[in-house]
């Protein structure tokens, strides 16, 4: 069974192109990790999942749905699908624990006092159930993406889609994120994550996806990708970000 | 051991001597110091400005309370004899004026022994709004089915009179007969249908009922006519009550609409709606009020069939509420734009619909953002009700002059519009200073 299915997907900005033939699938439980340069279209193809962005052209199935106009099925597919941004996205004005109850109760129509349970067991897998009464704005930025994905899951989504979750984070604050990301993959969790975490994408990742100018360059597990890459555009890549490591 | 204590003692005390800033920084001496005297040039202007306050501030004490004539005489027949006035005019206020005429300004012509109808009515306005500013009232009352049940099915027995009576006067003009309808019967209905929703409210959410319920009994006072109380004609009301039901009726109603006008202006979705909304702000916002209250006086009957009379003060608020909803819309589509695109995203992602992330997630945040000009149009709009004055309502401020006209007072005007003025500052001050203390609640309560 696939969870996800893009076929031949094209999405123009105005007139720039920035999806070009996208065709990828995701099987249930696999963990895919999309890389590629800025501006490369990774974020807006994970983004058209949940179609917070709108395709022009091609199929996008999610979960065996199609992603039309049709509002109903778009429900449908957003309460299975889970997200969590760069910038955490918490409602400020809300506490922790609101954060996570608010989709489950109005949603899911779960009763409070039950969301609250499910919530609490959330924090208490990302490690922070003794925040659940502050505020977002009194926490750190790790602290806050992992209330993020604890907010995510808490819809008990088949789908986690994580777009850059640790590029707006100091680094002392990725790896307690990657950590959770890590257990969650564990879990048997349906992830695509669009990261330049390579560290991550070689330990839990079935398959790299690697995006240059809108399109799929080359796709392959992560040790293939990283010791023998096929194409000059991903060698030129990897040199480029793995100077660093 | 007793070494080690006093060591202990002595570092906190060497710490704790640190911590204070040296002497002479704070304190309100230190403060003088730094904001008045700073410079030779801040201290001789500190100096002269304190001269001239305290010279003026002497010469009104004089005025207004030492040399001020609180009683004038009277003639036989009831005329002010004002000549002790006239000869302290200049160097004492005539306060007399207020004494004589208190009754008029607040009032307006509601009949004199009726009075207390209005006076009653402006007390239930106040304790409204000092009611309305505890937090706890806004609470969520009992929400239970039932509870729903007995709100909307009194909602649903004042809509069945009212689309009858509609009805009826549409056949009535058109065809020139009453319809066959028990009105007794629906009459009925639509009292038992009031009650059930005001009390359904009151139990849903006590505040919205407390509101109505006071409201509806504001309407009984002032209108009279049921429970033994004389009916008094809309053309005989004035002074306060106008002000605070312009006011208060106009804000409560184009509060919502405005927000409804600027999600619609952000509508992505239909273009329909949004242009609607678009050409209703600038339509309203390029004209000015008195020009839509003229239009709602003179022009809007001649629209209307013969035999349908939309009642003076009724037009008038009509015309506020459209008004100021046009300049509140915008104020609220400010901070919507304001908000960072993230939270709606992150709503969308979630499954919320749009209307429980507007609810839930947009407006809360949009609004607390703009609570200062949204509380600076309120008390705009809160002065700009004495306009009604240009379509022969009698608001506060035009009973003042209406008392200024009797002619052995035509020469105090200072007096009237200085009490005037004090009534004013009090409900404009009282808003501005719930506004703050709304901000300073709603930010510490995040933790910013």
């Amino acid at each position: 069974m696939n969870a996800i299915v893009l076929d031949k997907v094209n999405k123009w900005f105005g007139t720039l192109h920035v999806l070009r033939d996208i065709t990828m699938t995701v099987a249930t439980g696999e963990k895919v990790v999309v890389c590629g340069p800025s501006g490369s279209g990774k974020s807006t193809m994970i983004r058209c999942i949940n179609r917070l962005e709108s395709h022009q052209e091609g199929h996008i199935f999610v979960d065996g749905t199609e992603l039309t106009d049709d509002l109903r099925a778009l429900d449908t597919i957003r309460r299975e699908v889970g997200m969590v941004f760069q910038s955490f996205n918490l409602f400020p004005h809300l506490t922790i624990l609101e954060n996570c109850t608010l989709a489950p109760i109005w949603v899911r129509k779960m009763p409070k006092a039950e969301a609250e349970e499910l919530a609490m067991s959330y924090l208490e897998r990302v490690k922070i159930p003794e925040q659940a009464l502050k505020y977002p704005g009194q926490l750190s930025g790790g602290q806050q993406q992992r209330v993020a994905i604890a907010r995510a899951l808490c819809m008990r989504p088949k789908i986690m889609l994580f777009d850059e979750p640790t590029s707006a984070l100091d680094p002392e604050m990725i790896k307690e994120v990657l950590d959770t990301m890590i257990a969650l993959a564990e879990s048997g969790m349906t992830m695509v994550v669009v990261t330049h975490e390579m560290g991550f994408a070689r330990q839990v990742a079935d398959r790299v996806v690697f995006m240059d100018m809108g399109e799929i360059v080359e796709s392959g597990p992560p040790k293939r990708m990283f010791e023998a890459p096929e194409t000059d555009r991903l060698k030129l890549f990897l040199s480029q970000i793995l100077r660093g490591d | 051991m007793s070494a080690s204590i006093i060591n202990e003692s002595a570092i906190n005390q060497s710490t704790g001597s640190r911590e204070q800033p040296p002497p002479g920084l704070v304190g309100p001496l230190a403060w003088l110091r730094t904001n008045l005297f700073g410079s030779w040039v801040s201290t001789a202007v500190t100096l002269a400005l304190l001269y001239i306050i305290v010279r003026v501030l002497f010469s009104f004490v004089e005025w207004a309370f030492v040399n001020a004539i609180w009683h004038v005489p009277y003639s036989a027949t009831g005329i002010a004899q004002t000549a002790v006035c006239q000869d302290a005019k200049g160097t004492g206020a005539c306060w007399a004026v207020i004494a004589d005429k208190y009754r008029l300004i607040l009032f307006g012509r509601f009949p004199y022994d009726e009075q207390w109808r209005p006076a009653i009515v402006v007390v239930l306005f106040v304790a409204l709004f000092a009611l309305s500013t505890i937090k706890a009232v806004w609470r969520k009352g009992i929400d239970s089915p039932i509870v729903r049940y007995i709100a909307m099915s009194g909602a649903g027995l004042i809509l069945l009179d009212n689309a009858a009576g509609l009805l009826d006067t549409i056949v009535e003009v058109g065809f020139g007969v009453h319809l066959p309808l028990p009105f007794g019967l629906l009459l009925l209905l639509n009292t038992i249908g009031k009650c059930a929703l005001v009390f359904g409210l009151l139990l849903l959410w006590p505040a919205i009922g407390v509101w109505i319920g006071t409201l509806a009994f504001i309407g009984i006072l002032m209108f009279g006519g049921i429970l033994g109380l004389t009916a008094v004609p809309v053309d005989y009301w004035g002074g306060l009550p106008i002000t605070l039901i312009l006011a208060t009726f106009g804000l409560a109603f184009a509060f919502p609409l405005a927000v409804l006008v600027a999600l619609g202006r952000r509508s992505t979705q239909l273009p329909a709606v949004k242009m609607l909304c678009v050409v209703y702000v600038e339509l309203i916002r390029g004209v000015p009020l008195i020009s839509v209250l003229f239009m709602a006086s003179v022009m809007f009957p001649l629209f209307m069939p013969p035999g349908i009379n939309v009642d003076k003060l009724l037009r008038a608020q009509i015309a506020v509420i459209l008004f100021a909803a046009a300049y509140l819309a915008e104020v609220v589509r400010g901070g919507l734009q304001a908000l960072p695109k993230g939270q709606s995203e992150a709503a969308d992602a979630m499954g919320l619909s749009y209307w429980q992330k507007t609810g839930f997630i947009i407006l809360p945040q949009a609004l607390r953002l703009v609570i200062p000009p949204l509380v600076n149009t309120f008390i705009g709009f809160f002065k700009d009700t004495s306009l009604v004055l240009i379509i022969g309502l009698f608001d506060l401020l035009t009973m003042g002059k209406v008392a200024l006209s009797d002619p052995p007072w035509q020469s105090f005007s200072t007096e009237v519009y200085i009490a005037l003025a004090v009534i004013y500052i009090v409900f404009c001050y009282g808003m501005s200073r719930y506004s703050r203390g709304l901000e300073r609640e709603l930010n510490s309560a995040r933790g910013r």
